[in-house]
């Protein structure tokens, strides 16, 4: 496949995402979640292209994308580590969780993902699991009750999973 | 198959009874978040595996004791089972399904006397809970529409299409004197009324689904335990004021409630309860499902709106108000999750019935997440005006380990923390406002004698400048000004100068800002510094943290004469804090130590203090 091949083939799924939707500005906030559920984050040059095929200004697109949480505009790991830190976690300790596998993965000052695109790790405040606190998120499956050894001892096992491979 | 009218409701009802009756035992298992995160999931297949004739297992939302979960509960004899594991399913069938008879060690036990309590409307966490929001949730399966029409459900839609005019419904709405479980309090049916007399041919209704309060979890548990009483409440009130449209805007972090609710849409879609002409009438109405983005302050109404039409979820001066100038321009009324849950039993039972419950200024039920350090985590539901003390000490079984109960942080970042001497503060929306809290979400976090009030201030600070969205400069800029200054004292480098400007700031940011994220961010250091003011003092001139909490206070020490060597310490800090030989006394190194305590907690011979 060459470059430019490439890039028509990736243009296609977002005009699809977006003939699904339609071209009100109010169908933005579903094709960008649709997008980055494709791509895991946010590509520039899409953001770019979405405005052109809605008829927005790109600053309406990114004010949006940047706005809200969810969202990232740069590629997130594989496994994507929430913490959740809302006030009942948080009262029964998250953040030692928190820096337990930050600490375990390497992860200073401002780096969120480890250089081998394997683990972003980052805090959410309430996940609404507060009868398990403190909780945590790795992709779709919520851990409760967690401690800084069991949260490491899950980062292994899905390093040793993925070693297997 | 379509439900055309009201008489083929009463029969679906009835067939769904029926069929239901048929089953001769029914294993509810919790699928609550809680339970969830626990294993429930597994349980559940567990029991389908292990089917018995004329028994059905069925996943339920959330059963509200969540301290003890996974809970399974088999009806019609009300047994709970506590802590199960899925091994623990096949001696369950045998002994409960087939012979009759009770798993006693799965039976819940008072910890203090020891006492048993098989039946779920025995044990003392339910025993003086009232539940009209949740009267469904955890007694159906809420991925079946039939399972809610058989408990009554669509019958208050039934009426206000059929009975009663669109008027008629606000009125008894108006007269059960319902308020706004979301946050402040307004009365629902004053809503409606306003937005039932704004002019105009198109009109939107509202839920607001984005449940942002760290600590509160209610309206996730009622989307995903009940969901057809929320789109039945919505319904209602669109028959109230004309609307033929609805939104529910959930929040994103919640992809359950989202899919429980979308499947809900399209099972009321499919029977004609949701559509044209609903149950043969000249209602019409359908509802989109739309999911959140990750911003606190879409929860304020006019920045859920402004998210609803794509745009950056930013508040708008108020007035015009949605109910006349709301989604699109369009009059619309907003109204939370649990609000719309009551809404179909005021309708079926009546505003009379309703105003039994709770107090005069305040009718009702109160649903509160009761988390933190307590010793029974969990939903539940109390009449309006029940005291905190009875619903911490009660139902909550008071504070877990045996500690000193020190505050209840009740209504998230918008509201505030009490103290042991207004324990028997009311819970409804005057006595708390009075206390200098609100009702807000219903989340309630216990804190003990460990917690320090400054830290959980500075918390909350952070949670809120984060979310401040920056359209107004009190907020904006006011938030950031205090969280410096909360940063400032919990380091011990704050003066009492500093203490008078943080209390100035706040007064101005809850006086100026635009919307009520930033007119109740000040609550949380309104509040502490009103009860818990010696806290801050003890940091600013003692550089003393009461509760031994703030790290820059405190430096870990290693006893070697009761260190045994053993190495667990070093492999517990997260710092690489730790060094020493194996069978020798354990060193911290002070600078690379983040005083997180990991290695005080992993010491088994208590050789490692806070000095």
């Amino acid at each position: 496949m060459t470059p430019v091949e490439a890039a028509q083939r990736k243009f296609e799924r977002v005009n699809e995402i977006i003939e699904e939707h339609g071209r009100e500005q109010s169908a933005l906030i579903p094709i960008l979640q649709e997008v980055q559920a494709e791509y895991r984050y946010l590509p520039e040059e899409i953001l770019t292209y979405i405005a052109t095929a809605m008829g927005l200004s790109v600053a309406t697109v990114f004010g949006v994308a940047t706005f809200y949480a969810q969202f990232s505009l740069s590629p997130k790991g594989k496994y994507v580590v929430r913490v959740c830190d809302g006030t009942a976690c948080h009262v029964r300790h998250s953040m030692r969780v928190y820096e337990a596998i930050r600490s375990k993965l390497n992860l200073r000052d401002g780096r969120f993902t480890t250089p081998d695109m394997m683990f972003t790790v980052e805090t959410v405040a309430c996940l609404g699991a507060c009868g398990v606190a403190p909780a945590m998120v790795i992709n779709d499956e919520v851990y409760g009750k967690m401690t800084p050894e069991a949260a490491c001892a899950i980062i292994d096992t899905l390093l040793n999973r993925d070693g297997e491979n | 198959m379509m439900i055309g009218s009201r008489d083929e409701l009463k029969a679906h009802a009835e067939r769904f009874r029926r069929e239901m009756a048929a089953e001769k035992k029914r294993v509810l298992v919790c699928t609550g978040p809680g339970c969830l995160a626990n294993g429930a999931e597994k349980i559940l297949q567990e029991f389908q595996r292990h089917a018995v004739n004329a028994v059905g297992a069925t996943r339920t939302g959330c059963h509200g004791f969540c301290e003890v979960g996974p809970l399974v509960r088999i009806e019609p004899d009300d047994v709970v089972y506590v802590h199960v594991k899925p091994e623990d399913v096949a001696e369950i069938v045998e002994t409960t399904l087939v012979r009759g008879e009770v798993v006693e060690r799965l039976v819940y036990r008072d910890a203090d006397t020891g006492a048993a309590y098989p039946k779920e409307s025995e044990i003392p966490f339910y025993a003086s809970q009232t539940k009209v929001a949740l009267s469904n949730c955890g007694a159906i399966n809420p991925d079946d529409i039939g399972e809610y029409i058989a408990r009554d459900g669509y019958q208050a839609l039934a009426r206000a299409a059929l009975d009663l005019s669109p008027d008629e419904v606000v009125q008894e709405v108006l007269a059960s004197g319902l308020r706004g479980r979301g946050g402040g309090g307004f009365p629902t049916g004053r809503k409606w009324m306003f937005a039932r007399q704004a002019k105009g041919e198109q009109k939107y209704v509202v839920c607001n689904a984005d449940e942002g309060d760290p600590g509160a979890f209610m309206d996730r548990c009622i989307m995903e335990g009940d969901p057809h009483s929320v789109l039945e409440g919505l319904a209602i009130a669109a028959r109230a004021i004309g609307a033929d449209r609805g939104y529910i805007y959930v929040r994103a972090e919640y992809p359950i409630a989202v899919a429980r609710m979308k499947n809900a849409a399209r099972q009321a879609r499919t029977r004609g309860l949701l559509g044209a002409n609903i149950l043969g009438s000249d209602f019409s109405f359908d509802v989109t499902i739309k999911e959140g983005a990750g911003a606190f302050v879409c929860g304020e109404e006019t920045a859920l709106l402004a998210s609803i039409e794509g745009k950056r979820g930013m508040p708008r001066p108020r007035p015009p108000f949605p109910a006349n100038e709301g989604l699109f321009g369009k009059p619309t009324i907003i109204n939370n999750v649990e609000t719309l849950a009551t809404v179909p039993q005021i309708l079926r039972r009546g505003a009379a019935w309703f105003r039994t419950i709770g107090t005069e200024t305040s009718p009702g039920t109160k649903t509160f997440a009761v988390t933190g350090q307590v010793a029974n985590t969990g939903l539940v539901e109390v009449p309006m005006g029940t005291t905190l003390r009875d619903v911490v000490f009660g139902i909550g079984g008071g504070v877990i380990g045996g500690k000193k109960f020190k505050a209840a942080q009740i209504g998230g970042p918008s509201g505030g923390c009490l103290p042991e001497q207004l324990l028997d503060t009311p819970l409804d929306y005057d006595s708390l406002k009075k206390a200098g809290a609100m009702v807000g979400s219903g989340g309630l976090v216990i804190l003990d004698e460990g917690t320090c009030m400054v830290e959980v201030a500075r918390f909350f600070m952070h949670f809120t400048q984060t979310e401040s969205c920056g359209k107004c400069v009190p907020c904006r800029e006011g938030t950031k000004r205090m969280l410096q200054i909360l940063e400032k004292i919990v380091a011990g480098r704050a003066t009492l100068d500093d203490l008078d400007i943080l209390e100035q700031i706040a007064w101005v940011v809850k006086e100026s800002s635009l919307c009520a994220l930033g007119k109740t961010a000040p609550n949380p250091v309104l509040t502490t510094l009103k009860y818990f003011r010696d806290e801050y003092r003890a940091h600013i001139v003692d550089k003393k943290c009461l509760a031994g909490v703030c790290s820059a206070f405190k430096s870990y020490v290693i006893h070697p004469e009761l260190c045994k060597g053993c190495g667990k310490c070093r492999k517990a800090c997260p710092s690489e804090a730790i060094a020493g030989e194996i069978r020798h006394p354990h060193m911290i190194d002070a600078a690379k130590c983040a005083k997180c305590g990991a290695c005080a907690e992993a010491c088994a011979f208590g050789a490692i203090s806070l000095e």
